[in-house]
């Protein structure tokens, strides 16, 4: 005890004693203040991340078909991963709910399509169809007639927009023969006479403005839309963080979908809505500013020259209104709407929030801001697995979104559709259809096509899928489509518990009750499907989010790959040090053991010193990284990209400093110092006593 | 009078480079206990050597090395040192202090090895010794704050600290000023009158050796001639340990002394 608390002393004193110690003591301050600096955020972010991951799709748990020939990835993979379905959910269901710690098993089947919208005119075609066919059903109210006038001189309004365009184009370049013959199209949809005759002929007149107009105004998008099919009631019931945001649940049973809120503000809101959207964001969140930031004045340049959207929209009336009002804001007397709404939309840092303001105080009222409101039906098309074509008429009740992640893309990514639907996109046959195709085969007499020609035969060449808001854009089509029409009567109505769950689906969810006890319940779940053989693949949520979910364990791989390489050149260069001290010391230690110090004093020595010196400047480290996390924990870490998002599970990573990161950084420190000091301390215990009677000379 | 080092045709040889160096031949010395010993002789001549068999630092080639009774060649490292920490204290000639300790830890470092005495105890025996030594006022000091002179009887109480039988002192004026010497041979004799301990000591300087009891002569690895001066030793008694290194040569001016070259 008496001889430690002297080598503690002889420790301290030597702590500063040579500049060398400062060096190690500057290299293990770094390491250290690395370490935990690194490894609290990776652990917070992990945490995070897995609040995101667990809490908008995966679960805690995901099992699919073993016969999967690739991994089942949630947030998207390169390609198209091709994942085996499991034939019965109810089976699984019931055999893995007698499993103590899992609390829920959520069905669920992650596609997704590509989505194309219709254009305006056929929008505005679509609605005037309505009126017309109400009419003929013997509606001649004023109020009907009302509509009707508003909703032609909308589409005359549009098509004197073509008009233009064309007559501009004619302007810049040389017209082709079909141009020449689009002029002459357009101006008989221009003239009185087609629009005095209009109500002779109504539906003639639309199917000419329909065949030989729409197609003129290249206005319509393509987006890829990715879409969970789930038993919705059970995944609002299990994830919690789901909230609607517009409109409604599906109510329980129905064939419906929930668009996620995100994918909702970024695809179908109004583009300039959402660029303005955008640009708020930037200036609140991130405290940038127009004037220098180079992407807000991107999305104003888009803004000025992409005013169509707008115009479009607009009858003569709401035209005259928007151009008043627009007069009066800027003030103007710019008579042309073209030129006034890139006027009101040329905003600096200094008029921002104020025409922001009006935008949605004033102009939005007048338009639509979204190409779809809850309650609208559309029209989804998409490829099933076996290579058919499948459109399902679904009714989008709302949008929802996941508390805490509202602004993240990947969470938001996945809109929600019922299990009904979602078979039959996929290709599975519920039981209407099952009836149906009977029913048809019989009256049609179809033979059964080989399935590897099916796609040829069928329709030749192929494109992903389709999903068209509010209306067809082909009458043809339309024809053909009266069997969905019948379809969509007959699945009109709220499916059993046990009609959702007797059937196909791709992969399940499960909740865990104590999500700590993720291993154990795993290996139970394979024991269970082993002895039932049901064929399941078990994953953790951080495995079936795919590329997303390894993030964070990569980025813990190089950090503790960095912290290594620190250690292991402190390592090397402590033990230079080291020895490069000892060796200055071989007369004192020779002195120490000619006065009598076992060699087992000398080795302690050493190896005391140097731990000590590890130590202090460890603690110093650690102390410093902690101070970091304290102060990054109290302020937070905002996000500045929906990654991040993402990754923080919100618009702010609080990170809290681990326990863990400070005990292991002493370990690691301990283990270095111990190591890189034994070889010299093993050479000082070697020192002679002789040494001390040579003298210094 | 019992013997507390005997050494009996002691021989060491070291190996430098393709040569040997007869560093002793054929050595044989009895040191009686309390003596006051010179190792006399010039450089090269042995002297360390000597010094380091005596002192357990090194292991003779051949013959018989007894320190206190116990037979060096049968000891084992770890009782080498041993017999080091309780038997042999050390004085150097650079005195050899532990620079980051202060003048009372490293006075208390021996004790501290041994292991034996309460802090109490310690402390009374370091201080009484600084006091004896004329440091105590200086207790708290680093070596580097002390002269030379100081520096050296903080390294003769650290060598007596322990109550050894045996104090070595190799050259242990030769970095001190003639002055300062001679007031630290005083002191060392003094010590060994004061604690009966045996002082063996190496030098070349002729009025060092002049305080010994006992001189022995030591040229090219052999013992040319020894001399053990009763007159010198009532001498000693008689003048008062801090006299003049001067005049108590002049008091002995017969004092056989042999210097080989």
């Amino acid at each position: 005890m008496n001889q430690f608390s002297v080598l503690l002393q002889i420790a301290f004193r030597n702590l500063f004693a040579n500049f060398l110690n400062i060096v190690i003591g500057a290299i293990v301050f770094i390491g250290t203040l690395l370490f935990v600096v690194g490894s609290s955020l990776l652990n917070n972010m992990e945490g995070a991340m897995s609040k995101s991951i667990i809490g908008s799709v995966a679960g805690n748990i995901q099992v699919y078909s073993d016969k999967s020939k690739d991994e089942l990835s949630l947030f998207g993979s390169f390609g198209a991963p091709d994942i085996a379905d499991i034939p019965d959910f109810s089976k699984i269901k019931s055999a893995l709910m007698n499993i103590e710690n899992i609390k829920s098993v959520i069905p669920m089947g992650v596609n997704n399509a590509q989505v194309a919208y219709g254009n305006t005119l056929d929008v505005a075609l679509e609605k005037l169809r309505k009126t017309v066919n109400q009419k003929n059903k013997g509606d001649h109210s004023d109020a009907l007639r009302r509509t009707m006038e508003s909703y032609k001189s909308h589409i005359r309004q549009i098509v004197s927009v073509i008009q233009g365009d064309l007559r501009n184009l004619s302007a810049l370049a040389k017209l082709q023969p079909s141009d020449k013959e689009n002029m002459a199209t357009l101006k008989k949809a221009a003239s009185e006479q087609f629009w005095n005759s209009f109500d002779a002929d109504p539906l003639g007149h639309l199917e000419f403005l329909e065949n030989k107009i729409a197609y003129l105004l290249p206005d319509s998008d393509f987006y890829n839309i990715g879409y969970v099919g789930t038993d919705i009631d059970s995944f609002k019931n299990n994830f919690d963080r789901m909230e609607i945001v517009e409109g409604q649940m599906v109510p329980s049973g129905q064939r419906g979908m929930l668009l996620s809120k995100f994918v909702y503000e970024h695809q179908f809101k109004l583009k300039t809505a959402h660029r303005l959207d955008e640009i708020k964001e930037a200036m609140e969140n991130k405290h940038s500013a127009i004037a220098r930031d180079p992407n807000l004045q991107f999305l104003i340049k888009q803004n000025k020259t992409q005013t169509r959207e707008i115009i479009l929209q607009l009858d003569p009336v709401s035209t005259a209104k928007m151009r008043k009002a627009l007069q009066i804001y800027l003030p103007s007397a710019e008579k042309d709407l073209a030129i006034l709404l890139p006027l009101f939309l040329d905003v600096n840092d200094k008029n921002f929030i104020d025409r922001y303001n009006f935008f949605y105080s004033t102009i939005a009222p007048m338009i639509e801001l979204y190409r779809l409101r809850p309650g609208d039906a559309i029209t989804i098309k998409a490829y099933t697995k076996s290579g058919f074509i499948e459109s399902v008429n679904i009714k989008v009740y709302g949008t929802f979104q996941f508390k805490g992640l509202e602004k993240s893309g990947l969470a938001g990514g996945l809109s929600l559709m019922d299990l009904m639907s979602f078979r039959d996109l996929y290709g599975f046959l519920t039981p209407e259809k099952l009836a149906e195709a009977k029913h048809l085969e019989k009256a049609a007499g179809v033979k059964i096509i080989d399935r590897d020609k099916a796609e040829e035969e069928l329709f030749g060449g192929a494109w992903d899928s389709a999903v068209s808001t509010g209306s067809q854009t082909d009458i043809d089509e339309k024809k053909e489509l009266g069997m969905i029409r019948k379809k969509d009567s007959s699945v009109n109505r709220a499916y059993t518990q046990s009609e959702i769950d007797d059937g196909v689906v791709i992969n399940a969810a499960i909740i865990l009750k104590d999500p700590s006890k993720i291993k154990e319940t795993m290996k139970q779940i394979k024991t269970v499907s082993d002895k039932n053989q049901l064929d399941l693949r078990v994953v953790t949520w951080q495995k079936a989010a795919g590329m997303i979910g390894q993030f964070v364990l990569v980025a813990k791989v190089i950090l503790y790959l960095v912290v290594f390489i620190i250690f292991v050149v402190a390592l090397v260069i402590i033990n230079n040090a080291v020895m490069m001290a000892t060796l200055q010391r071989v007369q004192e230690i020779g002195t120490m053991r000619a006065i009598g110090a076992g060699r087992s004093f000398v080795l302690a020595m050493i190896l005391v010193e140097t731990v000590l010196l590890g130590l202090t400047f460890g603690i110093a480290g650690t102390a410093a990284g902690s101070l970091i996390i304290k102060v990054l924990g109290h302020n937070g870490i905002p996000a500045m990209n929906e990654f991040l998002y993402f990754f923080f599970s919100g618009p702010r990573l609080y990170p809290a400093l681990g326990v863990g990161s400070i005990v292991w950084s002493m370990v690691i420190i301990f283990i270095v110092t111990i190591v890189s000091a034994l070889y010299p301390a093993i050479i000082a215990t070697r020192v002679s006593p002789i040494t001390a009677m040579q003298s210094e000379e | 009078m019992e013997n507390v080092v005997s050494l009996v045709k002691v021989s060491k040889n070291y190996v430098l480079g393709k040569t040997i160096v007869h560093a002793l031949q054929h050595v044989s010395l009895q040191i009686a206990r309390g003596d006051f010993i010179t190792i006399a002789g010039p450089s090269g001549s042995g002297k360390t050597t000597l010094l380091n068999l005596i002192g357990c630092v090194d292991v003779a080639t051949s013959g018989q090395v007894v320190i206190n009774g116990n037979d060096t060649h049968d000891l084992k490292e770890r009782q080498l040192t041993e017999l080091r920490l309780n038997t042999i204290g050390f004085i150097f000639q650079s005195f050899n202090l532990v620079s980051v300790l202060s003048v009372y830890q490293n006075v208390e470092f021996p004790l501290l090895l041994q292991g034996r005495l309460s802090v109490e105890e310690r402390k009374s025996r370091v201080m009484d010794l600084l006091k004896k030594v004329g440091i105590d006022n200086h207790s708290k000091h680093r070596p580097n704050e002390l002269s030379g002179g100081q520096r050296q009887r903080v390294a003769i109480a650290r060598a007596l600290v322990t109550r050894p039988k045996i104090v070595l002192a190799d050259e242990p004026t030769a970095n001190l000023d003639s002055k300062t010497g001679e007031t630290i041979i005083d002191l060392m004799k003094e010590m060994n009158e004061l604690e009966k301990t045996t002082f063996i000591f190496s030098t070349h300087d002729a009025r060092v050796m002049a305080h010994a009891k006992t001189i022995v002569n030591i040229a090219d690895g052999r013992i040319v001639g020894s001399m053990s001066s009763p007159a010198r030793k009532i001498a000693a008694k008689k003048s008062p340990a801090k006299k003049s290194f001067g005049k108590s040569e002049k008091k002995s001016p017969s004092r056989p002394v042999k210097i080989s070259k």
